[in-house]
This record gives C-alpha cells, sequence and structure tokens, in this order.
C-alpha cells in the first residue's frame, strides 16, 4: 500500500490516508490538502475532517458518486502537492501556572524531579503544534512536549475539571476548551476563550497551527479576563518560519 | 404562540438534519437519529425534509398548542392520543388551540417524530437548529425539553390542503432479527481473516448501552491482527468500532468526530433508520454490499421522498377554489 491512498468510509464519506505514525512530515500533507479541499469548495462536500495523519471527508450521494469523489480526491491531491506552503500561526495563549489555577504543578514537578520553575520553564514560550482538533470541540491534540516533564494520568479521573485549563496526561499536554471529567494533571488555567460558540468562528485555532503558553501572573489573569469581557481583547498571534 | 410542554418525557429534543461544516473543529453531527422518518413527517405537513422536529425516545412528551396548525407523527409507535382520543401516525393531523396531544410509550421501535406546519422558531446556531447537549448549544437553549418549556412557531399555518392526501403506510420497525448492510472498508486489514467471517456470519444483538451517541452490540468477539488501537481519525456516520474487547460499537449522529478505534466497515445510509429503532434485544446480521449499490439504494429512497413531497404539495382543483375565498 502506498501513501496517499484513498478509501471508503461507508456510502457517503472517504478517507485520504497520508502515513501511518504521528509526525509533523505527515500532519503537514493533511493540513496542505484539507486546504485545497476548503478552498475549491465543491458542491457535494459537506464536511471536512483532518486528523492526525488523514483526511475524511463528507459527501452528499445525491450530488457526488463514489467515483467522481475519488477523482476529485486525486485533483485535490495534485493541487495540493504544490500548494505553497503556509504560513504557520502560533497562537500565543498566557497561562497563569500553579496555585489555585494548577494544582497538580507541584505533582507534576516532584514527579520530573525538580522546581516548579523548572517545570514551567520547559512547558512555557515553546511552539506546540496541532495535530488536530476533537474529543470535545476545540480539544487540541498537541505535539512535542519535553518527555522530561511528562506525567501519567490521574488513576482516579476528576469528574469536573474547569474550562481552559491547561495540562499533562503522559506525553502530551493540551488546552480544555470546556468543562470536562478529566484525569489530566492540572498545571494551569488561561484566560483565553478558546471555544466562543456565538461568533462565526467558533474555534480559536484550527489543525496545523500552533499553541504557545505564555507564563502570566494572577494580576495579568484577571486583567486580561476583564479585556475579555469587555470584548477588547484579542490573542496575540505570531507566524512561524 | 407554539407549544407548552405539560410533560417532557424520556428524552425530547429539537433536531434538524445535523450541523455540518464544524466537525474539522470536533463538533459533533447531532440531528435526528431517524432520517427517513423526521423527512417523512417533515412531508406530510408540508415541510422540507430536513426541517427541525421534535425528537423523542423510548417515552414520548405530553404537548399543550397554543396554536392551530397541522402536525404528523412518524418513527415508532407511541399510541398517540389527542384530548384523549387515539389518532393516527403517519398521517397529517389538525390540531387547534388548547388542545393536549399524548404520547405514551414506544411500541415498534425506539424513537419517535413529531413535526409541525407552522415549524419551529428555533435560532440557527452554525447552520443548524440541532440540539447539541454535550456543548449545550443549537436547540431549545442548548438542552432536552423540560417540563414547562415553550416553544414558539415562526410560521402562521394554520391549515393545510390536501388534508385527505396526507397518510402514509407507517414503517414497521419491530422485527426481532434484521439484516444491516455494511460497506467493509476503513481498517479491514487490521482484522484478521477469522475475525471478518466471524463478523459476517454471527449474530449480533442490540444491548441497553445504547444512544444517540452509538449502540454497542453483543455477540462473539471479532478478532484483530493486531490489538483494537489506531491513531485516532475521523469517524463516519455508522462507522463500526471494535476496540480490542472485539465487541462492535455503531457511531451515530452524536458521535466525537474522531476516535482512536479500528473500524471493520460503515453501515449503509438507508440502514442506519433501521438500525436505530432496533429495541435492546434485537438480533442483527451483517451482510457486505457494494459503495455503488448502497448509494444507488440511498438515491432511489431519497427520490421517492421528493415524489412524496411533490405529490402532497400539489393541490386540488377543489383546494384551489378554497383559496380564492
Amino acid at each position: 500500500m502506498e501513501y496517499p491512498y484513498i478509501m471508503t468510509a461507508g456510502d457517503s464519506a472517504v478517507v485520504v490516508e497520508f502515513g501511518n505514525e504521528i509526525s509533523p512530515e505527515i500532519n503537514e500533507k493533511v493540513k496542505a490538502f484539507y486546504e485545497v479541499v476548503k478552498s475549491v469548495n465543491k458542491p457535494g462536500i459537506v464536511d471536512v475532517i483532518p486528523t492526525f495523519r488523514s483526511v475524511l471527508i463528507h459527501y452528499n450521494p445525491r450530488v457526488m458518486r463514489y467515483s467522481q469523489v475519488v477523482d476529485a480526491a486525486k485533483d485535490f491531491l495534485k493541487l495540493s502537492k504544490n500548494a505553497a506552503s503556509v504560513t504557520k500561526r502560533v497562537f500565543q495563549i498566557p497561562v497563569c501556572y500553579g496555585g489555585h489555577y494548577g494544582p497538580d504543578l507541584k505533582d507534576v514537578a516532584e514527579h520530573a524531579g525538580m522546581s516548579e520553575e523548572e517545570v514551567i520553564s520547559i512547558h512555557a514560550r515553546k511552539p506546540y503544534l496541532i495535530y488536530m482538533l476533537g474529543f470535545l470541540p476545540g480539544f487540541a491534540y498537541l505535539g512535542g512536549m519535553d518527555k522530561r516533564i511528562a506525567m501519567p494520568r490521574l488513576p482516579d479521573p476528576r469528574a469536573k475539571i474547569a474550562a481552559r485549563s491547561v495540562g499533562i496526561a503522559g506525553e502530551q499536554t493540551g488546552l480544555y476548551p470546556m468543562e470536562s471529567p478529566a484525569g489530566w494533571r492540572l498545571i494551569g488555567r488561561t484566560p483565553v476563550r478558546p471555544y466562543e460558540p456565538q461568533k462565526k468562528n467558533p474555534i480559536l485555532y484550527e489543525a496545523g497551527d500552533y499553541i504557545e503558553f505564555i507564563p502570566i501572573d494572577e494580576q495579568e489573569y484577571t486583567r486580561i479576563e476583564m479585556l475579555i469581557e469587555a470584548g477588547t481583547y484579542e490573542c496575540p498571534v505570531r507566524e512561524l518560519r | 404562540m407554539g407549544i407548552f410542554i405539560e410533560k417532557s418525557g424520556l428524552l425530547t429534543t429539537v433536531q434538524d438534519y445535523g450541523r455540518y461544516g464544524y466537525q474539522n473543529s470536533g463538533f459533533s453531527v447531532s440531528g435526528v437519529m431517524d432520517r427517513r422518518s423526521a423527512g417523512i413527517a417533515n412531508a406530510l405537513v408540508n415541510n422540507s425534509m430536513d426541517e427541525a422536529v421534535l425528537e423523542f425516545l423510548l417515552m414520548g412528551p405530553t404537548i399543550r398548542f397554543k396554536t392551530s396548525t397541522v402536525i404528523s407523527l412518524t418513527g415508532a409507535d407511541f399510541s398517540p392520543k389527542l384530548n384523549g382520543q387515539p389518532i393516527e401516525n403517519y398521517t397529517a393531523i389538525q390540531v387547534n388551540a388548547e388542545d393536549v396531544l399524548e404520547l405514551g410509550f414506544a411500541k415498534n421501535g425506539l424513537w419517535g417524530y413529531l413535526a409541525f406546519a407552522a415549524k419551529l422558531d428555533i435560532p440557527m446556531v452554525m447552520g443548524s437548529r440541532s440540539t447539541n447537549a454535550r456543548c449545550n448549544i443549537g436547540g431549545f437553549n442548548g438542552r432536552k425539553l423540560e417540563k414547562e418549556d415553550e416553544l414558539n412557531f415562526r410560521e402562521k399555518i394554520k391549515h393545510l390542503p390536501n388534508m385527505e392526501k396526507r397518510h402514509v403506510e407507517p414503517e414497521f420497525f419491530g422485527d426481532k432479527e434484521k439484516t444491516i448492510r455494511v460497506i467493509l472498508g476503513l481498517q479491514k486489514d487490521l482484522f484478521s481473516e477469522e475475525g471478518i467471517h466471524t463478523f459476517f456470519s454471527e449474530t449480533y444483538q442490540v444491548t441497553e448501552q445504547c444512544d444517540r451517541m452509538g449502540y454497542r452490540l453483543e455477540g462473539p468477539a471479532v478478532a484483530h491482527v493486531d490489538g483494537g488501537d489506531i491513531i485516532s481519525d475521523g469517524i463516519p456516520l455508522g462507522a463500526i468500532q471494535i476496540p480490542s474487547h472485539g465487541k462492535p460499537i455503531i457511531m451515530l449522529v452524536d458521535r466525537q468526530t474522531t476516535g482512536g478505534y479500528t473500524k471493520i466497515g460503515t453501515v449503509i445510509g438507508v440502514d442506519i433508520p433501521v438500525l436505530v429503532q432496533s429495541a435492546a434485544g434485537t438480533k442483527l446480521h451483517f451482510q457486505e454490499i457494494s459503495v455503488e449499490e448502497a448509494q444507488n439504494l440511498y438515491v432511489k429512497q431519497m427520490e421517492d421522498c421528493d415524489a412524496l413531497l411533490a405529490n402532497l404539495r400539489k393541490l386540488s382543483l377543489w383546494d384551489r377554489i378554497k383559496q380564492l375565498f
């Protein structure tokens, strides 16, 4: 089997797979293909989901049949190969680490055999690739966390964690867009709302973007929260070369 | 003016054909479980098939009308009564202000649909009126209906022409054994030959663990080549996930957008309503079908629904004369 390849996913979806591992190179192909499908906006295609290593295309069989979707996917593949690489956006998410907002930071530090400050300095100011969004709206599967601060999930998950919590689970780090049960080790919280259902784009970022956590203190947290309430805050974004 | 909920039923929500275009951000599609029944309910009252309806499970709601309009009930049989008198399913029914519609327990199926000619006045959220209760968006305040909720209509349609024609034969969902057709695919290579043989030759039972997210089945374990975990990827409607324990889970409208279990194949579109209406204990046999055949069946079914709608919209001479006055 040679990548990329196209698979049936029932009578109203196909999957285009680019590989069988989690890597930035494969994910970049996913992103490029996804962008082409979105920009061509072919009638009959109703939804497109980019994931770690594949893209799921939902279509309406009344508008296009299987063979037509396969042909369209082949065209998209050609276009995406020639696509110029897009600039990478890095969302700079302010995070108040430790204390009330990050009740497990102490445990993570102890587990890693270092101080809380060291954990923060390893975790923060480093762009993490958003491989995909899923599980919950806006929940980002991030790649590239330093293994030194890895720690297994809580043996007994919390029934509810606060929205916008930042945590660690194994070698993964992530940000909870909304309240949810979770076994993640919570190390901080952001005042930024990645999920705003009333907005045209309800989720702040997309798969293929990056997230970078910027440490802030409690005072700054409150200040940003007030700006968000007033509708005058915009999450800083920088470009990655 | 619209309806008042006197009793909520077990799980009554506003649903249309679902919220598309946001799965890339992790939003479930939502929407009705049984598109065919909901579409027919709408056609009977002159609505487009994807109009928002009330969907209810196992025990239906009791509703008082505050305005006259025309309604229809499809899906499972909830023994509907209007002001204490039994009324027919799959038939357009004239209702007047202060009429009370009582729905009982589901027979021959699980899900019921109630459509309104006057159409529910529910705001569109991200292109749909469907309730996504997990994210608290869409539908009525993002949640299932509760006692004393009031929902408005957005159009003033008190009567419909052709009332005598507005009836179709009720569908029957109560078979104890059913054949569900499946397009093999996705991670089929991660199942052993023996596993695929087991899946298509054995019988699987619908369990009690069934909801809008998915239906869990009980039966002989389907063997993998090397476990049931994969790198998470997208999940289409009707995908048959089989985790390492070997028991199938069929993913439905409230499914998460991505998941990390092997998928042996996908239930075809026209068999989704048959599946979702199957009560616990129903025996299922899976049969392989090609994607081309499945699409022919799907398109044919859609065309039949369109023909029904077009036929009901044609006005009789008498109705045209009435409209002049």
